[in-house]
């Protein structure tokens, strides 16, 4: 490419070597200024989890600690309810990563695939309740909670979120891509419908079953406004909730910044490690999530 | 198998196909009907009741002793003179003032930040994708604790502010509006003073004065940490889109001597146009949803600078118990976000009807076009 530049600037093309030098220049400034901008923050955060109180206030903006101090930690985990928050956040993602992969994509599966009888008008509905915003829905969704005596329990974490209607549509999406032929061969060789779809058509759908997986695990593990219109008990706080009641509510005594980037670390580090191991997979959510729309 | 079995057997075949696809379609999808039902649709129409009630959240609100209240609770946030009134036009001014600056603002850094990630010249895509990204994935509780931190009295902002000699605000605790600094340092009006023609009336209960805050010193904090957090999904969408450019038209306008803001003008940027659109609407709907960050940072305050709808919606209800008038909200800020979806759709149905056939000759044949004159 670079000949066929050059042959066809003939003279000129000294100076645009010069300029595209300029510009690869510039290119990775500003690429690694915003790689700053959008890291550093972390890097703060890590930092001023790991000094003391006094040096945290003094030197913010500096990644080391002087003197290094695990007493944030210790705190975080002694005089906090934070294993507390960690374990329910794990249970409830748990169970609801699961019964997110089984049923949106047996949903899926019906919808893309088994000719039953209202299965267009259900899509549509499907699509309609997609577009509903999460957030009218506090109110509403508490008003249920109350009404069938669910409201502060881990069903009333669990239930309301184990199903999400963009799970199923992109699960529809993903089994309308692959070929009937094999599913067809095992129907006909006289396999049930979820005989099939368990052994036959789920195996095939690794790639989607991976992206729904990370996008509910990610998803349900930094859910808050659910929580705070679920439950009201301490015991059942998950880590966002307890988070925020930890900066906000009566715990939030003085400044102590080291605990509370320490705890709010906490709620990093699975996402970010699952995020760095499965990262395409993250990408291939967000661009789905385009498509949707 | 003797040939004419065959069409028999087919056809009960297929017969009893029918009637397991139906029985099958509707087990495989009765737990996402029945869940999604239950915790959709059933508590919208639920709550379509209690916004008409002054129900205070004892006992069921659909007991005979709840109060009836008709439109009331609607007809409170917009005719009667009143606090519930001068709150919910206040969250409006604020989200306003929130989606126009979020709105542009996420846009144009993810589209530049995805023309340089795209950028051929340069190594180490995968590594800058990811670093741009990686916040949005991140639970935006522990982001807005960070941010807390960073923008502290004596916090990180402040201090690096003072490295370039700048006094920086106390950032959460600073409710003057910014329009009203600009205003006040090009010299047009005196925020300590207003002019009695703006401080004198206006619509909806705020003066013309308070309607032209712009957002507040700590709104701006919030601004910059969601613009900051959602780039990087958007970004993504950009990228994605560049990568289906072909390559050839990208070369052939450089053979045709375009210099590159007119091959981005002239060429990338019309084969962007429905991304851009989905992104700028996908960003009009979310930013009306705005709640996590407020809870956490600011909970409203400083002096209601930060109360949005969606907040004071569950303010009204969890916090006052007016489960009535907190509902009403929602469903306000229900209609205001369908509107924007619907012109999403509309905006997306016009883009994909006639355009997207003819686009990339006609956008080629404009760049040649312009480069041939020039």
């Amino acid at each position: 490419m670079a000949t066929v530049k050059s042959a066809g600037k003939g003279p000129g093309g000294g100076s645009a070597a010069a300029r595209s030098l300029v510009s690869v220049f510039t290119g990775y400034c500003i690429l690694i200024f915003f790689a700053l901008v959008f890291l550093y923050p972390f890097v703060i955060q890590i930092g001023n989890s790991l000094k003391t109180e006094p040096d945290a206030a003094a030197n913010p903006l500096s990644p080391f600690p002087d003197p290094f101090s695990t007493g944030g930690y210790e705190k975080a985990f002694l005089n906090t309810d934070l294993p507390l928050w960690l374990g329910n956040s794990l249970l409830v993602t748990v169970i609801v990563t699961l019964g997110r992969v089984l049923l949106d994509s047996m949903a899926g599966y019906a919808l893309a695939r088994l000719r039953f009888r209202g299965r267009r008008a259900l899509f549509s509905a499907i699509i309609a309740v997609m577009a509903v915003p999460g957030v009218v829905l506090f109110i509403p969704k508490f008003l249920v909670l109350n009404q069938l005596g669910l409201y502060d329990s881990y069903t009333a974490l669990i239930l309301p979120v184990i199903v999400d209607a963009a799970g199923v549509f992109i699960m529809k999406q993903f089994f309308e891509s692959i070929p009937v032929s094999v599913e067809e061969a095992a129907r006909i060789d006289g396999a049930g419908v979820f005989r099939t779809f368990w052994s036959v058509v789920l195996p095939m759908a690794r790639p989607a079953l991976i992206t729904l997986t990370i996008i509910s695990f990610q998803g349900t593990w930094n859910e808050f406004p659910h929580t705070l219109v679920a439950v009201q008990s301490p015991e059942l706080f998950t880590l966002p909730r307890g988070l925020a009641d930890l900066v906000t509510g009566s715990l939030g005594k003085g400044t102590q910044y080291p605990l509370k980037l320490g705890a709010a670390l906490m709620a990093t580090i699975p996402v970010a490690v699952i995020f760095v191991v499965f990262q395409r997979y993250f990408v291939r959510g967000a661009n789905e999530g385009a498509d949707k729309g | 198998m003797a040939g004419t079995t065959i069409p028999a057997s087919r056809g009960r075949f297929r017969g009893s196909t029918a009637l397991r696809d139906n029985l099958a379609g509707w087990l495989f999808v009765a737990p996402v009907v029945i869940i999604l039902g239950l915790f959709m649709l059933l508590p919208i129409l639920m709550a379509l009741w209690v916004s008409l009630t002054d129900w205070n959240g004892q006992g069921s609100p659909f007991r005979s002793g709840v109060p009836f209240v008709g439109t009331g609770n609607y007809t409170r946030l917009f005719t009667e003179d009143g606090l519930a009134r001068q709150d919910f036009m206040t969250s409006i001014r604020n989200n306003i003032y929130y989606v126009a600056i979020v709105v542009p603002a996420q846009t144009v850094l993810a589209l530049g930040l995805a023309v340089i990630v795209n950028s051929r010249m340069l190594k180490g895509k995968t590594f800058f994708r990811a670093a741009f990204f990686f916040p949005s994935v991140t639970s935006s509780v522990a982001i807005s604790v960070v941010f807390l931190f960073i923008f502290a009295n004596s916090g990180a902002v402040t201090s690096l502010l003072g490295v370039f000699g700048i006094d920086g605000p106390d950032w959460f605790s600073d409710s003057r509006g910014t329009l009203h600094l600009l205003l006040g340092a090009v010299g047009l009006v005196d925020p300590s003073a207003p002019p009695a023609a703006l401080t004198g009336g206006g619509p909806f209960g705020l003066s013309w004065w308070e309607w032209l805050s712009g957002p507040s010193v700590a709104m701006t904090t919030i601004i910059m940490l969601v613009v900051w957090t959602t780039s990087g999904t958007f970004m993504l969408m950009f990228l994605a889109a560049l990568q289906d450019i072909p390559v050839t038209l990208e070369e052939a306008s450089m053979l045709d001597g375009a210099g590159r803001w007119q091959r981005f003008r002239y060429v990338t940027l019309p084969m962007l146009k429905p991304t851009l659109f989905l992104v700028l609407t996908l960003g009009l709907i979310s930013t009306w949803q705005v709640f996590d960050q407020i809870y956490v940072m600011s909970q409203g305050n400083p002096s209601k600078t930060t109360l949005t709808p969606a907040f004071l919606s569950y303010q009204t209800a969890f916090r006052s118990f007016e489960y009535g008038s907190g509902t009403a909200i929602s469903f306000v800020l229900f209609s205001i976000i369908v509107v924007m979806t619907l012109v999403q759709r509309w905006v997306m149905r016009e883009r994909d009807g006639g355009s997207r056939r003819r686009r990339p000759a006609h956008a080629s044949g404009r760049a040649s076009a312009r480069t041939g004159r020039s």
